[in-house]
């Protein structure tokens, strides 16, 4: 008996040195996991989704920040892109531990913001450290700000751009006399003819490709891009009703099977078939976002250059584009003072954008737009004007970068350019994509 | 090892235990005490978020904001069930069990009956076999991505080296089909390798010694000694199979996220995609109830089979 008894008494006192050691040695991961709080390891906590050459600029853009203030610790998280991220940010702050400071697409804010997530920006100071409306670009600024307040602060302007391959582009006569810049083309029939003189008259295997299978995003680009020159938003009253002009679809997707029936662009290609093809100077035209730049220019012997779309279908040339924005998730445990850290970081990364810009974007902070760090940039400097001609996804819940909006409707263009729907088909098609959508019930109700 | 228990008859009704031989009251508290942690933690986590779940299911409830949201009724059913993509999730899982159930018991008790047969080495057939089982679906996923891959992988690489037309692995939806199949089929065949295995060793080595002496060759031995005697676990292997097919997630999301165009998307990552993704918690919350109901129809519908059949042939 007395045995059982001494080793009940071990196992307790085993039991209770146990515990009492854990609890010790880590004791504040511990306790701010139980009181459910984010643990304050730092004075920044920034959270955002960039890796490749987009991370590696923003961890110089971090060093900067860190340089100018020694005493100030920063702390950043990589998330994984689009979904994932945005599940764990909106997540994070609905239940209390956000980060200090987050990057969000310009595109997705609206249901951030909607969500009551987001802490205003007037309320976190930056105001009074100059971030301020007339230092942005207007699209952007706009974008950011979701029923008269604005929640975010955009870092820049991300659009959908014409690549082309300079040495077929001479061959091709479609060179300005400068040689820095393609003729001006106007409309669709010039388009046309250039892509069809680079396939025909500089001997390219295709005048253009573009990222077609498995990529409905890129195809969404493309398509919201080319009807944005005809018509507004194909869903408004913050995506309760779907506003599709059919004629301007028709005219859409007749202009994208021209390219595409003719032979000068492939109906099916995936990102990796295109950029071999563009690599390797078997095609005139590339048509994908400007964040592709850092991946060509390792190509050795490829010279090429990116321009924004000229007008297509409408009188007005588009950009179809996006912009990865600074916001500050809404804590009721976050101190003035922090607060305070987190305008600083962010005014400090605008300071540094021109780095950012290496990535191909164009810095939406204005003084590093005009500054000469920004504009010896090349090609960079060519496509500024995109910004201010930037369309970005419809407003509602469910739209943005990533989003399951853009697969469905993307997956459907896919199949237009494929040329398995008809130009006429199509808003049919589209439409009953977007009813899945507009007759949900939103998750939270949108003004 | 409980899987191997219940392939043995159950004890007959008849001999259930008379009130005399009930264990005394100690020994009774002692079990009850013993098994309470289980069914604290079985309450909490399964039980609990259950009701929970079924509750939510009613209201529009948003992963973005705390409390339940707005009452619907049975809105969020209606929807569901009138959702294409629903049902073409739900088909997806069932397209990913009839793809992968065969094979996984077939290959198992194939496996097994070669691995039992080996004079030398039985264990490490057994361990090799079983081994990439233990071995975490991300890391498989990567790795099998990489073999996967276009261009660089070594899979392409081997079916050009030898002039096969390469599939399109990741950006197919038969590629996709193929690949998901074949990395399901290395990695988790080894669980029903274990069961076959086990199974084979309860087979007593008399009827094998008799089936020899009346001049049995080894095939005929498998086929008309081990595989019949097996009969009760392949259907318990069968079973289990189906269900954790159907609740198929991780391979697909993580090798092919359901794409391409959202073809290979299991029920799972639907519910996922809404009820996280798009932070519609309610309207997940009763796909999930839909899907639950179908995946209980199915195992009792299992049971209700396999009991009608013991019953016949005990008559």
């Amino acid at each position: 008996m007395s045995g059982a008894m001494a080793r009940r008494r071990f196992l307790a006192l085993g039991g209770g040195l146990a515990l009492t050691g854990g609890l010790a040695a880590c004791s504040s991961p511990l306790a701010s996991g139980l009181t459910g709080s984010q643990p304050n390891t730092a004075d920044v906590i920034f959270w955002n989704l960039f890796t490749g050459g987009d991370g590696a600029n923003m961890v110089l853009m971090e060093d900067a920040f860190r340089k100018a203030n020694p005493g100030t610790t920063v702390e950043a998280t990589i998330l994984g892109w689009g979904n994932p991220y945005y599940t764990k940010l909106a997540l994070a702050t609905a239940s209390g531990t956000p980060p200090d400071v987050g990057i969000t697409h310009l595109s997705r804010l609206p249901l951030l913001a909607a969500s009551g997530l987001l802490e205003p920006i007037e309320r976190t100071g930056a105001s009074e450290l100059g971030v301020t409306e007339d230092r942005f670009t207007p699209a952007a600024w706009k974008k950011a700000t979701v029923d008269g307040t604005v929640y975010a602060v955009p870092l820049d302007t991300h659009p959908f751009v014409l690549y082309y391959n300079v040495d077929l582009a001479e061959k091709a006569g479609l060179l300005d006399a400068a040689g820095d810049g393609l003729v001006p083309l106007k409309g669709k029939e010039d388009f046309l003819a250039a892509v069809k003189a680079m396939k025909e008259t500089a001997g390219a295997q295709y005048g253009a490709v573009m990222s077609i299978t498995a990529d409905p995003s890129t195809a969404w680009r493309y398509f919201s891009m080319i009807y944005s020159g005809l018509a507004g938003p194909v869903v408004t009253d913050s995506g309760t009703r779907i506003d599709l002009d059919d004629e301007a679809v028709q005219e859409t997707v007749s202009f994208m099977q021209s390219l595409t029936a003719g032979g000068l662009m492939p109906k099916n290609l995936t990102g990796s078939g295109a950029n071999a093809l563009f690599s390797t100077g078997k095609a005139g035209f590339l048509f994908d976002g400007e964040w592709q730049i850092p991946s060509y220019r390792l190509v050795k012997g490829l010279r090429f250059n990116v321009v924004p779309f000229p007008a297509l279908l409408g009188p007005q040339p588009v950009a179809y584009a996006d912009s990865h924005a600074l916001v500050v998730p809404r804590s009721g445990r976050r101190s003035d003072a922090r607060t305070r850290t987190a305008a600083e970081f962010i005014k400090s990364l605008l300071d540094h954008s021109a780095v950012w810009a290496e990535g191909g974007h164009i810095p939406a902070w204005l003084p590093t737009q005009r500054s000469k760090a920004f504009l010896d940039q090349s090609p960079q400097r060519n496509y500024v004007q995109a910004a201010f001609d930037a369309q970005y996804d419809p407003v509602a819940w469910y739209t943005g970068a990533g989003s399951d909006f853009q697969s469905v409707v993307g997956g459907t263009i896919i199949e237009a350019l494929a040329g398995r729907v008809s130009p006429k088909g199509m808003a049919a098609r589209m439409r009953s994509d977007l009813k899945r959508y507009t007759t949900a019930r939103p998750p939270v109700t949108m003004k | 090892m409980t899987t191997v228990v219940s392939t043995r008859p159950a004890p007959a009704a008849s001999t259930a235990a008379p009130p005399a031989d009930r264990p005394p009251r100690s020994e009774r508290r002692a079990g009850a005490l013993l098994t309470a942690p289980f069914l604290v933690i079985y309450l909490l986590f399964l039980i609990g978020p259950l009701l929970v779940g079924v509750v939510l299911s009613f209201f529009n409830t948003t992963t973005v904001k705390s409390g339940l949201g707005d009452f619907v009724g049975l809105a969020n059913y209606r929807e569901v069930v009138t959702d294409s993509l629903f049902w073409d999730a739900m088909w997806h899982s069932v397209v990913f069990t009839l793809l992968t159930t065969p094979p996984l018991v077939i290959l198992a008790l194939v496996v097994a009956i070669l691995a039992a047969r080996m004079r030398r080495g039985r264990v490490f057939y057994r361990i090799a076999f079983f081994a990439p089982y233990v071995v975490p679906s991300s890391v498989v996923a990567l790795i099998f991505l990489w073999m996967y891959t276009p261009q660089i992988g070594l899979l392409p690489k081997l079916f050009g080296a030898v002039g096969l037309p390469v599939p399109d692995f990741i950006g197919s939806t038969s590629g996709g089909w193929t690949a998901v199949t074949l990395m399901t089929l290395w990695w988790t065949f080894g669980f029903n390798f274990v069961l076959y295995t086990a199974a084979i060793q309860d087979v007593p080595p008399d009827v094998y010694e008799a089936a020899a002496i009346d001049g049995a060759s080894p095939w005929q031995q498998i086929r008309h000694i081990t595989v019949p005697l097996l009969g009760r676990t392949t259907s318990l292997v069968l079973i289990l199979q189906i269900l954790a097919s159907l609740k198929v997630f991780d391979q697909i999301y993580l090798l092919l996220a359901g794409g391409p165009n959202q073809s290979t998307r299991p029920v799972i990552e639907y519910i996922y995609d809404t009820g996280f993704t798009s932070y519609r918690g309610g309207y997940g919350a009763a796909a999930t109830m839909v899907y639950f109901v179908v995946i209980v129809a199915v195992s009792a519908a299992w049971y209700g089979l396999r009991r009608r059949r013991a019953g016949s042939t005990a008559v």
